[in-house]
């Protein structure tokens, strides 16, 4: 049972991390460009199969992951001069729909380049198999390789926002963008840094999970809509809510998985506790979602909306 | 200052009587398509057509809340579910009433809109619609766990919803003029809505929340009363799209839904109640169309979707009120 519970922690970690990854570029746009991306989530899964393609075609983790990161980030950059840049004066309903009709033409688009069916990455050897972590707890060491690399991005990211002139700016164009422009920063320029930037975060999410999961067009989907609970549960534009949120929801949605049934299965029979805990256990997250919004309606570390 | 030295007017707007006349021709060109399906021979044109008019219903129900009181709701698929499982639970333990089914699905929608509603109006903006979208989704989860109803996969209906206790829907032709009695209904009572005093403080909302305060409204009740009217209409929508399937899946829940309905309100141009409509007709039509030529009509659609938004924002109806002003130069 402990050893369960550790185990699903640090699967909740990973995740966490994951998810961190995603809301990361995903609340930095919001903050700072008051613009809402619904493509996001599907750039995560633009990641995994630009991974999966370098992959195969060098034969190596590392090079593919080396090609991946630059060609995700020219992705990010032609987005934001194709459709973006233009919507940025528009209204948020405008952005829903624009990016709404671009996840279906990127969605629709990687069908016709890859096929439907799922692609594979391998387990780089170096990180293949597990490792003892407690007593008899063996974790795989890819899954801590995703960890120890989404704490070192969260570090990195932390350091950039607060301790660097860029971040200075980043902190100030989600403070008040029109004062930063009339301070003479070229501000379209700084926009299209953080969307490139964000959407490479995305993809690299998408390219770090790649070997655990099968790479498919619904990989997105599901992530997508999480990643929004964690930017609202975090307050929009605080890469430290995003954080914590992130961490939260994960924990929430894995732990509740596997324990809601056995603590269900307390109080209820069997065949009852499996039913309610298979209802409950998807609708945790945005239970604890309501509960957060009910009481602090602008997320953790959120300002309050104007 | 001009707008408080105006006197509170109760006719309706010019703008809008042009709009009733759009929707009269929409209306009585939709009741003649069953005859033209008919002389045409192709009685699939009818199927078809009780889609877009339930959708119609549902898009206008969104056009309520979201050009009337600017709630921009990605959720409201959920209560298209609530109104086609209504049918689906209450079919599967001997209920086949369709009165009782729209019942059960409008008070559904009613609970889950009025507690939703109450912690989503708490927000703006972008919160606002990250809320509604994750409620819409939980909601979505609830049906997918729902083994004995076909989780996942979905129910088949074994028939449609009953009449008096006779089964006259089954008739393809019979259910769609109940459709379109139902979508003109609605109609009418969304026009009363918008131009009544609750519609008109409505608007206000949309307009300046602080200065409809100032007058000595509040906002909130408003906005939830009229978050809760959408929610049940689109139920009723629900309903008529479960008898048209027979079928009834989460899939009709899925965040894609709520999407698509926000595009049929744009797509007609949102605040005036026959736009929805007209988005509902073209969106269907577009897929059903694209459908034709490729299997990755997805892919057109969201470059249409993307090149209305970029180059017309004020969707088809500001399209043509576009031209005709040029027309008229």
């Amino acid at each position: 049972m402990t050893n369960l519970f550790i185990l699903q922690l640090m699967n909740g970690l990973q995740f966490g991390v994951l998810l961190f990854l995603i809301a990361a570029g995903l609340t930095l746009i919001f903050g700072i460009m008051d613009f809402v991306n619904l493509a996001h989530g599907v750039l995560y899964m633009v990641g995994g199969y630009l991974m999966a393609t370098f992959v195969a075609l060098t034969g190596s983790f590392t090079m593919g992951l080396l090609l991946a990161l630059p060609t995700a980030l020219v992705v990010g950059l032609a987005l934001e001069y194709l459709v973006i840049r233009k919507l940025y004066h528009r209204s948020h309903l405008d952005q829903v729909l624009a990016t709404f009709g671009l996840l279906m033409i990127i969605t629709e688009g990687v069908k016709i380049l890859w096929g439907s069916s799922p692609l594979s990455v391998p387990i780089p050897p170096l990180l293949d198999g597990a490792i003892p972590l407690i007593g008899q707890v063996k974790y795989p060491i890819y899954r801590l390789a995703i960890i120890a690399t989404g704490l070192a991005a969260a570090a990195g990211l932390y350091l950039i926002v607060n301790h660097t002139r860029i971040g200075m700016l980043l902190r100030a164009g989600a403070t008040n963008r029109n004062m930063v422009a009339a301070l003479g920063v070229n501000i379209s320029r700084l926009f299209r840094l953080v969307f490139a930037f964000g959407v490479m975060l995305a993809c690299f999410a998408g390219m770090m999970v790649a070997p655990i999961l099968s790479v498919d067009t619904g990989m997105g989907e599901s992530i997508l809509i999480l990643t929004f609970v964690v930017v609202v549960i975090g307050g929009i534009g605080s890469i430290r809510g995003a954080f914590l949120g992130a961490l939260l929801v994960a924990t929430v949605d894995t732990l509740g998985g596997t324990f809601g049934p056995i603590l269900l299965r307390m109080v209820f029979d069997p065949a009852t506790a499996s039913q309610v805990g298979r209802t409950l256990a998807p609708m945790l997250v945005y239970i604890l979602m309501a509960i957060i919004l009910f009481a602090k309606p602008a997320g953790l570390f959120g300002r309050k909306p104007v | 200052m001009s707008d408080m030295t105006t006197p509170p007017t109760t006719r309706p707007a010019p703008r809008l009587r042009g709009r009733t006349k759009a929707a009269l021709v929409l209306f009585v060109l939709a009741a003649l398509l069953p005859v033209f399906a008919w002389a045409t021979n192709d009685p699939y044109l009818v199927v078809i057509g009780t889609r877009i008019l339930a959708y119609a219903i549902a898009a206008m129900a969104l056009d309520l809340i979201l050009g009337y009181g600017a709630m921009v709701s990605f959720g409201h698929a959920a209560y298209l579910g609530f109104g086609a499982y209504a049918v689906a639970v209450l079919s599967r333990h001997g209920v086949t009433d369709i009165t009782l089914h729209l019942l059960a699905g409008i008070s559904l929608s009613a609970v889950f809109a009025l507690i939703t509603g109450w912690i989503s109006l708490r927000t703006r903006g972008i919160y606002f619609i990250m809320i509604t979208l994750a409620f819409g989704q939980m909601a979505y989860f609830f049906f997918v766990s729902l083994s004995s109803y076909g989780g996942d996969d979905g129910v088949t209906l074994d028939a449609r919803s009953t009449v008096l206790g006779q089964p006259w829907l089954e008739n393809d032709q019979v259910l769609y003029y109940t459709a379109l009695a139902l979508l003109i209904g609605l109609f009418t009572l969304c026009a009363r809505i918008v131009t009544s005093r609750f519609g008109r403080v409505l608007t206000g909302t949309r307009e300046n929340t602080t200065r409809i305060e100032a007058l000595g409204f509040a906002p909130f009740r408003y906005q939830l009363t009229a978050f809760v009217i959408s929610a049940c209409m689109t139920s009723v929508a629900g309903v008529m799209l479960a008898n048209q399937a027979e079928f009834i899946s989460p899939a009709f829940m899925s965040w894609h839904v709520s999407g698509e309905l926000i595009v049929m309100v744009v797509l007609g141009g949102i605040g005036n109640l026959t736009g929805a409509i007209g988005g509902a007709f073209l969106a269907l039509m577009l897929e059903e169309l694209l459908n034709i030529f490729t299997e990755h009509w997805k892919l057109f659609f969201g470059v249409i979707l993307v090149l209305v938004v970029l180059y017309s924002p004020d969707g088809i109806s500001g399209l043509l009120r576009k031209l005709k002003l040029g027309g008229e130069k």
